[in-house]
């Protein structure tokens, strides 16, 4: 495996009291397609924006491209993510841009090409998530799944070495779902992309990704290649990918049961 | 027991103290980081255009109507008052005096902060909420320059023009009143005005005075915007916040302001 580009070394995150994220040990090597996946408030957001530098972790040592974070200023923590690209959640489209400008603004902001060549790389990268005959709406003429797919082409904007995504699926039809995923996937071993997914979706993630990351109580519950993964007998792993009510992880959140809610057993 | 009460309050009393100072000490700092980023907003004027028309036409409405009804009211008022004393002739002076002085910039304020501010703080409070500014951060792009700093300068500069609007049109309402409806000489209207205001004196202070208020206003409102959580209920909590602050610290720099500059 290549040199890692980015290493997580004994990380904690939590609010204030709250821990989100303990002892969080792993390296991602350069051009890797790397899913993150674990239930809903596990902390997989969270890695995304610590390793973006959005938030700071409490204990231990998080490198990119060889830079410990935590001794990066501001100027120069704006330059390492400069060779970053993140798709967000809600796809964080500016609402008063139209498609074209969204795609265009780090471009813009980044370099001083003509506006030829700009026009030529949008509709390029528009084209690559095929919505570039959108081009001229705004955000709110779209779809959930549109919107994150513009939200894609800007991440991608600038060809950028590591490709953040969260979760990229969400809200996509069969099709552009089946798009997107073979798209990381493409522009991952094309252009030596180092990509991380952070998905619910099971299927795709076992179908593009190199490795697999289990996030799950604020730790690394599992990690390893797909056909690992398909192949564990973890019970962790193993409710995960058959995606069972029964298992380690509850259904439920923890507190007390129902019963003592509706206060049943009261005479 | 009576010991520990005591102490628990001392306790609350002093966290409430400290969370205050901290928050006074972030909005301070908050103000002195736009105010260096001043440079950076006239370096980029297409931008600072964009801002300057966004802040400044949404209040000029309000700005010249409200302008033109403070004028009538003070023609009408001025004319009693000054009629009382046989000094109708004065009107155009204290038309003039009253409102390049004080009431031009100071309720061009009020109405640019419940106009243009809680139109920023929205707007931003509503990029937080979105994810925006995290996207621009992430682009390596700092949102304070990108985005904040061009709304403060535009704040800057309108807030000024819009005073000044305000006055004149002001003067105009009160010229209408006084002299077209009341008959108070138009001559000894214009004439008083001439030699009663001093240029550099006293629409020099409105003009400083605006600058001030221009600086509360834009930089209140991107502070509330910016500092606001990230939910629906905070972003309408800031926006109300905004306004609050923004009129209140504009009318408390007003009376130093006032007292600095035409104090004996």
């Amino acid at each position: 495996m290549n040199q890692p580009l980015i290493s997580f070394d004994a990380v904690d995150f939590g609010y204030g009291a709250r821990p989100i994220l303990q002892d969080l040990c792993f390296s991602v090597a350069k051009g890797e397609l790397l899913a993150i996946m674990g239930g809903s408030g596990s902390g997989k957001t969270t890695i995304l924006r610590l390793i973006g530098g959005l938030v700071r972790q409490q204990k231990g040592a998080i490198k990119v491209q060889g830079c410990s974070l935590e001794s990066l200023d501001g100027e120069a923590l704006r330059a390492l993510r400069r060779n970053m690209g993140m798709l967000f959640q809600a796809g964080a489209l500016f609402t008063d841009l139209t498609v074209f400008e969204n795609v265009a603004f780090p471009l813009r902001e980044h370099t001083r090409l003509s506006e030829r060549m700009i026009r030529d790389l949008v509709l390029m990268k528009l084209h690559a998530v095929g919505l570039h005959a959108v081009a001229a709406q705004m955000p709110s003429e779209l779809s959930g799944g549109m919107a994150r797919r513009v939200a894609l082409a800007r991440a991608i904007a600038l060809d950028p070495p590591i490709l953040m995504c969260d979760e990229p699926f969400a809200g996509l039809d069969p099709i552009s779902l089946g798009t997107v995923a073979n798209l990381l996937r493409r522009l991952s071993k094309a252009l030596g992309l180092t990509t991380l997914l952070v998905t619910h979706d099971v299927e795709e993630s076992l179908a593009i990704a190199d490795r697999i990351i289990l996030v799950g109580q604020g730790r690394i519950m599992a990690m390893g290649t797909p056909q690992a993964m398909r192949e564990s007998s973890d019970p962790f792993v193993r409710q995960f990918i058959d995606g069972t009510e029964q298992g380690p992880v509850p259904f439920h959140a923890p507190g007390p049961s129902l019963d003592a809610l509706l206060a049943l057993n009261q005479p | 027991m009576i010991a520990k009460c005591v102490v628990h309050g001392l306790r609350s009393l002093g966290a409430a103290v400290i969370a205050s100072l901290s928050y006074l000490g972030m909005l301070a700092s908050f103000h002195a980081r736009l105010g260096l980023l001043l440079g950076a907003a006239f370096a980029r004027p297409r931008l600072l255009m964009a801002q300057l028309h966004f802040v400044g036409n949404r209040s000029l409405a309000i700005t010249l109507v409200s302008g033109l009804f403070v004028g009538f009211v003070l023609g009408l008022q001025g004319y009693y008052t000054l009629n009382r004393y046989g000094s109708e002739e004065a009107l155009g002076l204290l038309v003039a005096l009253s409102l390049v002085r004080e009431l031009g910039p100071v309720v061009a304020a009020l109405l640019f902060a419940g106009r243009a501010g809680t139109s920023l703080t929205a707007e931003v409070g509503l990029m937080k909420a979105g994810e925006q500014l995290d996207a621009i951060s992430m682009m390596g792009i700092d949102p304070l320059r990108r985005i904040l700093a061009p709304r403060f300068a535009a704040s800057l500069i309108a807030m000024p023009l819009l005073a000044a609007l305000f006055s004149a049109v002001g003067i105009g309402g009160g010229y209408f009143v006084g002299v077209v409806l009341i008959g108070v000489d138009s001559g000894a209207f214009w004439s008083q005005m001439q030699s009663g205001v001093d240029v550099m004196h006293d629409v020099g202070s409105g003009v400083m005075k605006s600058f001030v208020f221009g600086w509360i206003c834009g930089a209140t409102a991107l502070a509330m915007g910016w500092l606001a959580r990230p939910t629906p209920e905070g972003v309408s909590q800031a926006t109300t916040r905004a306004v609050v602050a923004s009129s209140l610290t504009v009318l408390g720099a007003d009376f130093l302001l006032t007292a600095l500059l035409f104090g004996q």
